[in-house]
């Protein structure tokens, strides 16, 4: 590429850090008008830092930022906003409680009066949706509507605010496959507009799906652009790691045999505000099986995992877990389960998982504190403790091994292993695993994924929660997908494929036949 | 910049930053002192003068300390469960109901060796059932423990006023006081201690609480950092979800913390009842139980760091009765602003200079090259 181009996006030699940690080093990019640019790089490779100083949320040590050629110094959201950046973030940046119309316009009224200006929005929004295909309906309640809409209400205000260049940051991590299929559609006609789209993700086949130009970020350091037609998965993928991935491809389990490690019966769970979140379910995991559920967040899935762990209590039907008959009146807690060899690997593991103050040796001790070998009448046993939690971090090839660091020093991928070592190193019975790999290394999924085979193989019974679906097909032997608090299919994991389970996912399937 | 994420040496974090803040407080106290012709030079000389500077000095120093070690500790063991104890005056006072009830049934009774430890043991546990309620209403009520406990301050009062004026009163007096406790039942002042090893101190109020309240100190360590009930206390601290998800039960955390916490604050009626006034009195706390939140601030919630800091507000207490009285033009009122801004500097101010610290301290270490977050 030369400068001539018709470039809406040059970043010169940016460097920026963060006390004695680099985060991103000498980085220069080109971002042609009418394009969409991925940007793909492990989790803390640095690619969150620089959108976040392309956005004005940070500034640059060093280096330049050019827009439609010119160099632009952006010190905020609203420097950004003016030369055209819009950005949907991760995490929608919305008021769950005003209606679309009301959001779209939060902060860019154009009148003083309410009314007025949203007479005006309303006309804007209409010419808005119909040019690119944006249908949302401007008068519902947006903590109401479906998160694909809702990515849609944040395109719509980045649009409204004239974004010509709009930044998505992992966008597709909330959606069922037919809703990333929709947002796509969008970013096409998004760019035949002249609109530049920046993608920001760490799934690969949706860089070799949409993208005309990627780049690749790794330990804060650009290492390679390619034009995407010239690039491969394989390629962009040890690129990003900087070594090459064996695909690793696990055995199924066909007949596991009788064994139960889980037996749910009729479960229904309804949380505080009256909302019913598990719905009437039922199901089995055997020793010797990986069952996978399925789902976007948010349809039960979570506090499923929770009611079996013993930390939230069901309102009807019961359960058996690890022989232990669950009843109304008869409940489960989590130091039980632990005696009773049934360990859980929570999905949030910044809340609950470890305590990010503690050291990682204190951390290793969560859950296990009142052992014998941790803690004689009362007093801690620190040498054995922090021997402990030494041996799980080599088991698991934890960095940096050190278990006087706190935990919060750790990266995600590191956290995680942490926790990982701490539970199935107790060679559980049966194994409560959620988001095991979410915010993972790439490098660090396959030891993941290969601990938990090895568990199943051995006899545990083993119930794993993920929203990543390629984890859940790659992994489980039976799959079953949620829908609202319902288990609205079941799948053989060898017979699984992604079409599929996504319109199960969206409850699609009967509405389809 | 985002420096706090920044990790500094410790001895910058414990000992330099502080000595930065109080410095600072000086400097602002000092530049007050010179808009009313005073030489603030020469007062920090008479203040240091009057907290070190003799026998009964140090004496008086070392006594308002004891009770600042003893109501910091509980601030801080409440503080590692995530909770504001700010009823440590109130609690106080109810510890020193408890000494003065069972001595004045049983100090002609019983001996010294019994009666002294008797009467810690009811100062402790009146505090700590003081701190009860307020903390059975937290865990099961969801009542503030921030808000009941300040209640429980003005509730301890009205009945400390009530039982003096009405019940314990000392037959035939006109001021609200019980009788004086029998001397058996006296906790040995410093001066007499030293004597019977043939040391030779003027009088002073100190006596051998301040022993009891390092001892504490000592304990709070133990338990916090090094028992099993300090790890639940610390894991429901941080967060109350990992807390359940270890099987450690939250309600229990408050309550026991909360306990404790009284526990300790009464124990300042050890000091003030049993070692000093020998009879039971009113307002015997003056605010030593507020105090003690600054503190435990300014001792970053560490006992080492709050015997430290309970030494210097020791020094601020009697250096400032000195300076009130040998400089006229320097009131009482003056003092309190210099200790008030030592509070402001050290403990809602503690982290004002600290990004400048860490600027300056990178700016002396070249960057090592480390992996990027």
């Amino acid at each position: 590429m030369t400068p001539s181009q018709d470039l809406a996006i040059e970043l010169r030699h940016i460097s920026k850090s963060f006390g004695l940690v680099r985060a991103n080093h000498d980085i220069s990019m080109q971002v042609q008008r009418g394009t969409v640019h991925g940007i793909v790089g492990e989790n803390g490779a640095g690619k969150s830092t620089l959108m976040s100083i392309l956005y004005g949320f940070y500034q640059a040590d060093r280096g330049e930022i050019l827009i439609d050629g010119k160099v632009r110094q952006i010190t905020s959201s609203r420097d950004a906003i003016d030369v055209g950046i819009g950005m949907v973030h991760q995490h929608f940046m919305l008021v769950d409680t005003l209606t679309v119309l009301e959001n779209v316009m939060l902060g860019a009224e154009s009148h003083a009066l309410l009314n007025k200006s949203s007479i005006d929005a309303r006309a804007e929004l209409q010419k808005l949706a119909d040019e690119y295909d944006l249908g949302v309906e401007l008068d519902a309640v947006t903590g109401e509507l479906p998160v694909g809409e809702q990515q849609r209400t944040e395109i719509l205000k980045a649009l409204y605010r004239h974004a010509e260049i709009l930044i998505l940051d992992e966008p597709t991590g909330v959606l069922t496959p037919q809703e990333a299929d929709q947002l796509f559609r969008v970013l096409r006609a998004l760019k035949e507009r002249g609109v530049t789209v920046i993608l920001i993700t760490h799934k690969l086949r949706e860089i070799m799906d949409i993208t005309d130009t990627v780049s690749v970020l790794r330990l804060g350091e650009m290492v390679a652009h390619r034009n995407t037609v010239d690039t491969s998965v394989e390629e962009l993928a040890e690129l990003m790691v900087g070594r090459r991935l064996v695909e690793s491809s696990f055995s199924r389990v066909e007949n596991p045999g009788s064994r139960k490690g889980i037996e749910v019966r009729d479960l229904t769970v309804i949380d505080q505000r009256g909302k019913k979140r598990v719905d009437n379910i039922s199901f089995t995991v055997k020793h010797g099986e990986i069952v996978g559920i399925a789902g976007v967040a948010g349809n039960g899935q979570s506090k499923l995992l929770e009611v079996l762990a013993g930390i939230a209590q069901p309102s009807s039907g019961d359960f058996e877990i690890g022989g232990y008959q669950c009843k109304p009146g008869k409940p489960l807690n989590p130091s039980r389960c632990r005696a009773l060899h049934i360990n859980h690997v929570p999905e949030d593991r910044l809340k609950l998982g470890l305590v990010k103050a503690f050291t990682a040796a204190e951390s290793a001790l969560l859950g296990y504190h009142n052992e014998r070998q941790y803690s004689i009448r009362g007093f801690l046993q620190l040498k054995s403790i922090r021997a402990m939690c030494a041996r799980l971090m080599e088991g698991f090839d934890v960095r940096p091994g050190n278990p006087s660091l706190r935990s919060s020093t750790f990266s995600g991928g590191n956290q995680q292993k942490l926790i990982l070592a701490r539970e199935l190193e107790k060679n559980p019975e049966v194994l409560l695993v959620g988001q095991p790999t979410r915010g993972v290394d790439i490098g660090a999924i396959a030891l993941i994924h290969q601990k938990l085979i090895e568990m199943r193989d051995a006899g545990c019974a083993v119930l794993l929660v993920s929203v990543e679906l390629d984890e859940i097909m790659a992994l489980s032997d039976r799959i079953l997908v949620m829908f609202e608090g319902r288990i609205v299919g079941e799948v053989k994991g060898g017979d699984a494929d992604k079409t599929q389970l996504g319109l199960m996912m969206a409850n699609a399937m009967e509405q389809a036949s | 910049m985002n420096t706090s994420a920044v990790p500094l040496p410790a001895w910058i974090e414990v000992v330099l930053i502080p000595l930065l803040n109080i410095l600072l407080a000086l400097i602002v106290a000092g530049l007050i002192m010179l808009t009313i012709g005073v030489d603030p030079v020469e007062a920090v000389a008479i203040m240091i003068r009057g907290a070190f500077g003799y026998d009964e000095a140090i004496g008086y120093t070392l006594y308002y300390t004891t009770n600042f070690i003893f109501t910091g500790l509980a601030v801080a063991v409440a503080f590692h469960a995530s909770l504001f104890n700010i009823g440590g005056e109130g609690q106080a006072m109810i510890g020193g109901l408890g000494v003065g009830l069972v001595f004045l049934l049983l100090d002609s009774v019983l001996p010294t060796l019994l009666l002294i430890p008797i009467g810690i043991i009811a100062a402790a546990l009146f505090g700590a059932a003081w701190a009860f309620i307020p903390a059975w209403l937290q865990a099961y009520r969801g009542s503030h423990v921030v808000i009941t406990t300040i209640m429980f301050n003005f509730i301890a009062s009205s009945l400390m006023v009530y039982l003096l004026v009405n019940v314990l009163i000392k037959k035939g007096s006109m001021s609200p006081e019980t009788r004086e406790f029998e001397p058996g039942a006296w906790m040995p002042f410093m001066h007499d201690f030293l004597a019977w090893f043939g040391f030779d101190v003027t009088r002073s109020p100190l006596n051998l609480s301040l022993v009891l309240a390092l001892v504490c100190a000592f304990l709070v360590w133990i338990y916090i950092w090094r028992t099993r009930w300090g790890y639940e206390l610390r894991t429901a601290g941080f967060s109350e979800d990992a807390a359940v998800y270890a099987g450690i039960k939250p309600k229990t955390v408050v309550i026991s913390a909360m306990c404790i916490s009284g526990a300790l604050a009464g124990l300042m009626a050890v000091n003030e009842i049993m070692g000093v006034h020998h009879r039971l009195i009113l307002n015997f706390t003056a605010g030593y139980g507020f105090t003690g939140i600054a503190v435990s601030l300014m001792g970053r919630n560490h006992p080492v760091g709050i015997i430290f800091a309970s030494l210097l507000f020791g020094v601020l207490y009697q250096g400032g009765a000195e300076l009130a009285f040998e400089m006229p033009k320097v009131s009482r009122e003056m003092v309190v602003a210099i200790q008030g801004l030592i509070i402001l500097f050290s403990g809602a101010l503690a982290l004002m200079l600290r990004p400048w610290v860490v600027r300056i301290y990178l700016m002396l270490r070249p960057p090592q090259v480390q992996a990027a977050s």
